[in-house]
């Protein structure tokens, strides 16, 4: 109990000088706080692409692909194929209608907004009617559906808010075709709002692709019946497809990138981390030092060795604290929600999303902030112990 | 010069403290290689891209062909040295899933239109004499254990029905740091011959060397306009800016890194700058007798100036060096970033934010010691 009173009013005394040593220990909060911004800001760009690729797939529905092409992009499936793919079991039905629509997915060239002398390639994904009842998520938002049969399209939402020109009632001009843009839709904040859809024959017809599609999207009778659906196809000698999960497909889509955000996020923060130990462990010998003869009176009125070695060592947590906070919070602000998009490497095509500071990377930004502070103040603290008290005393 | 001695002392005077802030430096400096080698690598290797060569593409989107009739069209307008055709080819090596840059070309004008490949002579000769060779980057090579005369089988989801496209390794070629030696090239009369017939007589892309720069943008109008209307409009640009376009779709990571390493350098220059406002008020009644001695003005600001310029040179500097040390070990992504270098203009750049950190760090504490009056100093005690 004594110890423990002596600990707190070494602790309190040593914060209640933070004001007085005010410009060492702003080196100190400064620094941790710029290392906790860098990772959390790098760190979120990752978890925002990952968590608008991962929100994009359903279980309950499943891509049929060329077997061997792992995009939509890369993938081609002809006519004839379609037809059959159309009778696999496990599909769900609507009377005579099966619920699975034959995609073409191409890019065409549309500036963005941030810069707009510059082409990005917007996904163009051209669908059959029964696209839109394989995909309960979509609603039109702004506007009108398109009509088959004509040039008219409907444009996602992230694709309305990051590209040129594709509001309500404008022309898309790409090469010789015009596009009149109908209505605007919203996926559940999935990939497929950065996408333009139109008809699927319209798109056909401009790419001179005859009856020759990339994909079929099926929404599966349950997502049981996935199992069945994959097994007929891959045994069926009449076509050569694989076939996926729409959910792991996108999940697949994200990794390369999320992966190469988090290496090198996680680099680059580790070693500033370092960097900011040792600005820290300056902050605390300087505090030490400047409080030398404090200290000193401290022991010889009979503080604890240990209480004096804990008292600096909280100091240099509640440093980390502060700093662990400040960048916390500053990376917040400036970052959350703050909505881009990037290249897909996988096919080249432009997917919007929003960074996301998750509150799990809060945290962790915030447990590293304050082992910078316990490691920094560590060597300090065992210096703070082990004055001699009869030559600190002289000190000064 | 003959106050190095007394530079040095001073440095060291408190050992812990000059230890922790070189390795401050240090780790900033480090930083700061290894952001701007990711910066560079994900410019694509704009610094390169010639400006006289034009890339001319179908205007809808890239991914749309073209007709090789262009070819002749190109080739007859003035001020057109060669062109050449690329198509790409999305070959997948042993995984579909592990895409290679894969390009078909036309073997002679390719060879001569791309000087920055490096390419032994009796290699080149064995390319243009088997139709199935394939030239390939040296890291790409090194990666798969490739050698010359190997047998490669690649699958194109995008070119079947042939499958798998086999080639026969004729050359690897070599090029400077910010060449991208990852890349597969191989004859596009295999390619023609082999896919299916709707597709025959279309290439992906025109490559055009301008024998004036200052003509690109004239030129590429010209193109433009030439093929207007017709099946498939075009648009042309440099390669420069076409590079800079497709590295721009990825993000704005030249902005991402800048602001990175600003974050950095300023984190520890405040820490350079806190140790030397520290060190030189330590210091006051000693600087109080060096005046007395009659050291100028001038020489005290010299000497305090001096001893941050030692700090964050010495430290920055091998910071500096250690990244371009692990720069040279290559690509830890394995394949990621295909070049991974460390630019000369950015080293250059960080010796002279060394000299600035070194001179913002040092300048208030050494003005301060300038101004200092040596009957206040001496009385402070």
């Amino acid at each position: 109990m004594r110890w423990l009173r002596q600990t707190v009013a070494v602790l309190s005394l040593s914060l209640r000088t933070i004001p007085q040593r005010l410009g060492s220990s702003a080196v100190a909060i400064i620094g941790i706080a710029g290392v906790v911004v860098v990772f959390v800001s790098v760190l979120s760009i990752s978890a925002g692409f990952s968590s608008a690729m991962a929100g994009s797939g359903s279980q309950g529905r499943a891509l049929v692909l060329r077997a061997g092409a792992d995009t939509e992009m890369t993938s081609g499936i002809e006519g004839p194929e379609i037809r059959i793919i159309k009778e696999a079991p496990g599909i769900r039905r609507e009377g005579a209608n099966a619920l699975a629509s034959a995609e073409l997915y191409v890019i065409i060239d549309l500036p963005k907004k941030s810069s707009p002398d510059l082409p990005a390639n917007v996904p163009l994904r051209g669908i059959e009617p029964t696209g839109l009842q394989t995909r309960e998520e979509v609603t039109i938002v702004e506007g009108r559906m398109f009509r088959f049969g004509t040039n008219e399209v409907i444009v996602g939402k992230a694709a309305n808010r990051q590209f040129v020109g594709l509001n309500v009632g404008d022309t898309i001009v790409s090469g010789q075709k015009r596009w009149v843009v109908t209505g605007i839709f919203e996926a559940d904040g999935g990939v497929a709002e950065t996408e333009i859809w139109c008809d699927v024959h319209t798109l056909q017809d401009l790419y001179r692709r005859i009856n020759s599609f990339s994909l079929v999207m099926v929404t599966l009778d349950s997502t049981d019946a996935f199992a069945a659906f994959s097994e007929w196809l891959m045994t069926n000698p009449q076509v050569n497809v694989s076939v996926r999960r729409e959910n792991e497909y996108y999940q697949s889509q994200s990794q390369t990138m999320t992966r190469l955000i988090d290496t090198l996020g996680f680099g680059i923060a580790s070693l500033m981390a370092i960097g900011a130990v040792f600005g820290a462990i300056l902050t605390m010998y300087t505090a030490v030092a400047s409080r030398t003869r404090e200290i000193a009176t401290l022991r010889a009125l009979g503080f604890n060795t240990s209480s004096v070695l804990l008292s600096v060592l909280a100091e240099s947590l509640v440093l980390g604290g502060i700093g662990g906070l400040i960048g916390g919070i500053g990376a917040y602000l400036a970052f959350n929600g703050y909505q881009t998009s990037t290249m897909n490497f996988q096919t080249f095509s432009q997917v919007a999303f929003a960074f996301r500071v998750t509150p799990a990377l809060l945290v962790t930004g915030l447990i590293y902030a304050l082992s910078i502070g316990l490691i920094g103040g560590l060597l300090p603290a065992i210096r703070a112990a082990r004055l001699p008290i009869p030559s600190a005393l002289r000190e000064l | 010069m003959k106050f190095l001695h007394l530079i040095w002392m001073n440095v060291w005077r408190r050992r812990i403290r000059t230890t922790f802030t070189l390795l401050s430096v240090f780790i900033a400096f480090l930083l700061f290689g290894l952001v701007m080698t990711i910066r560079a690598a994900f410019s694509l290797g704009v610094d390169i891209a010639g400006l006289d060569r034009l890339v001319l593409i179908n205007k809808v989107t890239l991914i749309l062909p073209l007709p090789i009739s262009y070819q002749r069209q190109i080739q007859q307008t003035p001020g057109v040295e060669f062109v050449t055709h690329n198509t790409w080819f999305n070959g997948a090596y042993q995984q579909p899933n592990n895409v290679l840059v894969t390009i078909a070309v036309d073997p002679e004008p390719w060879l001569a239109i791309y000087p920055e490949f490096i390419i032994p002579g009796e290699q080149a000769k064995a390319f243009l004499s088997d139709k199935q060779g394939a030239i390939v980057g040296k890291d790409l090579a090194a990666r798969y254990g490739w050698k010359l005369g190997d047998r490669i089988p690649l699958i194109s989801p995008i070119w079947q029905p042939k499958v798998p496209w086999e080639f026969n390794i004729s050359g690897i070629y070599d090029g400077g740091n910010s060449v991208d030696k990852t890349q597969f090239f191989f004859r596009y009369d295999y390619l023609d011959e082999n896919r299916s017939s709707q597709l025959t007589g279309q290439v992906g892309w025109y490559v055009i060397k301008i024998a004036d720069t200052s003509r690109a943008v004239e030129l590429g109008e010209t193109f433009d306009t030439m093929f207007a209307n017709s099946g498939s409009e075009t648009k042309t640009t440099t390669e420069k800016g076409f590079v800079e376009g497709f590295a721009k779709q990825i993000g704005d990571i030249g902005t991402i890194t800048v602001a990175i390493a600003s974050t950095v350098l300023f984190m520890f220059g405040l820490v350079a700058a806190s140790t030397m406002v520290q060190s030189v008020r330590e210091r006051t009644s000693e600087i109080a007798i060096l005046k007395t001695l009659g050291f100028t003005d001038s020489s005290i600001l010299v000497l305090v100036l001096s001893e941050s310029l030692f700090i964050t040179l010495t430290a920055g500097g091998l910071g500096l060096a250690v990244a371009w040390l692990i720069v040279q070990r290559g690509d830890p992504t394995g394949g990621l970033l295909a070049i991974f270098t460390l630019p000369l203009r950015d080293i250059i750049v960080g010796i002279g934010l060394m000299v600035l950190m070194g001179l913002v760090a040092g300048v208030m504490p050494a003005m301060g010691a300038m101004r200092l009056r040596i009957t206040d100093a001496l009385r402070r005690n």
